[in-house]
């Protein structure tokens, strides 16, 4: 379903065990019980290799980037552009296109106020395409993680611009139908996200590129959920920008990522400033580095910069194909699982597909929370609430759902796990079918 | 099935309680009002007092409210309701500090019963620091009512 090859052989049950090995918090136990963790959606566990690479660091090269003439300094600053190089390639990008974030969040927020810098004159002429003003209108969906809807609503207020939205329907998917009246001429920016956070469903990025670039609209894309679970190819996708995090794709936190076309990033003005994205300095002004580094100001991440590249050359090492065909078996396992529970109604479950790993749904009379509470108790981690979608929940005449979400190191008995704890859930809250 | 500790949190009491709320659909002009939220996962309340008497003789009459959430959450409003009934407003403070205290104790302080009444089914969600929010939501809803008494 994730449009994998058919020639790609998902892993088998005993491979997968020798990955999870690589991850020492999955040997834990949780309230007397393996722990099952499904909650890869919300952040992922890291491998060896990423813990490693990330002390390695820190006890023989750690030493200011871009900054020092020492050796260290040197080698310090090698070790970060070879990581921008591997995540860069890791999503078909060049090197200079990959812009270092503390994550996803932190990424559209730098497009949404480099887009507002530059409506108040800020970038000069080259920056003038990036100016909105009355009359001009920014399209997101109605099932946007809040990190893809506050930052263009606060764009929005500040340079007058429109907000407008592409509904969902009451499958959840998006109305396709609908997105030729809300993307016009007037539409000068599209962001909307790859794989929905909430309901799983990959959402028809060619189609909606197509109908973008159909008007001038710029796109971005959210790729948080899709970039550590499906091959993505950002270049081939003709996405304008795009946001990832870290965290999510068997990387530290506090480091995530902004993909720029290279001659956007080159005509548009910063968002944060101060050293280190700068070539000139006098009391009144100061120039600016090219990009990357214009939209890198202050001291970097550095180890978690490294570190992210060993968490890309793991993925790669496996395969993202593979972890597709995996993630794809463990997530049509979930649906079908949780469609033969009394009361279980799957967000987004009778949509058509394709869709990753992940299943949020609606106990009736039974809130999140406390499903929540009866699957910890047995060791299973699974997210509870609105999942940082909280127009998408209103949409669908919900306030909060319970979300298991998968990764690689999952395994069908984690999944079965699971689908028996719901199980049990509904059977002691007496939910009737 | 299911462990000793959680049998402990979701007592039966609570779990009649959150099907059969008591104290629920607000009837307007109460001495005081307040809507409460739990932003991490959209729970909320709002509640009112319903007051009778003047000064220090001021009683609780009647508590009415109206909200969504977890078991938890609901049953306690329900318990909250059940309990203020005829309380003065100082001795429902009162109530109100020492359900919060146990609450805050993460298993360390038993909630009184002679304070607290049924609510004391409730003593087992301080072992669960993710869950008081859910037990308090009420209780804080009543506190910042009384003060909208006091005040308007
Ligand atoms: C679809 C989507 N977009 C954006 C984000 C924000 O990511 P972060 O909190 O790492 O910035 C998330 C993660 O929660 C997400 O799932």
């Amino acid at each position: 379903m994730t449009g994998t090859s058919e020639t790609t052989h998902a892993p088998t049950a005993a491979e997968i065990n020798l990955w999870r090995e690589d991850f020492p918090l999955l040997a834990t136990e949780v309230n007397g019980h393996p722990l099952a963790y499904l909650d890869s959606g919300a952040t992922s566990q890291k491998p060896r290799t990423v813990l490693d690479a990330e002390r390695h660091y820190y006890e023989n090269l750690n030493a200011a980037v871009h900054r020092g003439a020492h050796t260290l300094a040197a080698e310090a600053t090698v070790l970060f552009e070879d990581a921008r190089a591997t995540v860069a390639d890791f999503v078909g990008a060049e090197e200079d296109e990959l812009v270092w974030t503390s994550n996803a969040t932190e990424a559209l927020n730098l497009v949404a106020y480099a887009f507002s810098n530059a409506s108040a004159g800020r970038g000069g002429a080259a920056a003038e395409r990036f100016r909105l003003g009355a009359g001009d209108e920014i399209v997101v969906t109605e099932m946007e993680h809040h990190a893809n809807l506050i930052p263009w609503q606060e764009l929005a207020f500040r340079t007058g611009a429109t907000l407008r939205y592409i509904p969902v329907g009451d499958d959840g998917a998006l109305r396709m139908e609908a997105a030729d009246e809300v993307i016009t001429p007037r539409t000068r920016l599209l962001a909307f996200t790859h794989v929905s956070n909430v309901l799983g469903l990959i959402n028809p990025v060619e189609e909606l590129v197509a109908r973008a670039r159909a008007v001038g609209a710029f796109v971005v894309l959210d790729a948080c959920q899709s970039v550590p679970h499906l091959p993505v190819d950002l270049k081939a996708l003709d996405v304008d920008f795009a946001a990832f995090s870290g965290h999510k794709m068997l990387g530290p936190t506090g480091i995530g990522a902004l993909y720029g076309r290279g001659e956007l990033l080159a005509a548009m003005p910063p968002f944060l400033t101060g050293g280190s994205m700068i070539t000139t300095v006098t009391m009144e002004a100061a120039e600016y580095l090219p990009p990357p580094q214009r939209f890198e100001a202050g001291t970097q991440k550095v180890s978690q910069a490294i570190a992210l590249a060993a968490a890309v050359e793991y993925l790669k090492g496996i395969g993202m194909d593979r972890i597709a065909a995996h993630e794809d078996e463990l997530g049509a396992r979930l649906l079908a699982g949780l469609a033969e529970i009394p009361g279980v109604t799957v967000l987004g479950g009778s949509a058509p597909g394709p869709r990753v790993g992940a299943a949020s749904f609606d106990l009736a009379g039974v809130h999140a929370h406390d499903v929540g509470q009866f699957l910890d108790d047995q060791g299973i981690a699974i997210r509870v609430g609105h999942h940082c979608a909280q127009p998408l929940h209103r949409r669908l005449g919900i306030t909060a759902s319970t979300r298991a979400s998968t990764y690689l190191y999952n395994t069908t008995e984690e999944v079965d796990r699971f689908l028996e704890g719901v199980a049990a859930t509904a059977n002691f809250f007496g939910v009737k079918a | 099935m299911s462990s000793s500790e959680l049998q402990n949190l979701y007592q039966q009491v609570i779990l009649d309680y959150s099907k059969n709320p008591y104290g629920v659909g607000l009837l307007g002009r109460a001495a005081g009002q307040s809507h409460q939220l739990n932003p991490t996962c959209g729970d909320e309340i709002t509640l009112e007092v319903h007051l009778s008497g003047e000064g220090a003789d001021r009683v609780v009459e009647r508590i009415r409210w109206e909200g969504h959430g977890c078991a938890i959450s609901q049953a306690s409003a329900s318990l909250l309701t059940e309990l203020a009934e005829g309380l003065t407003v100082e001795d429902l403070r009162t109530r109100i500090d020492a359900f919060r205290t146990a609450m805050q104790s993460r298993g360390k302080i038993a909630p009184d019963e002679e304070l607290l009444g049924d609510a004391v089914a409730l003593g087992g969600v301080s072992r669960y620091v993710a869950r008081v929010k859910c037990a308090m939501l009420g209780w804080v809803a009543a506190e910042h009512a009384l003060v909208e008494a006091e005040t308007r």
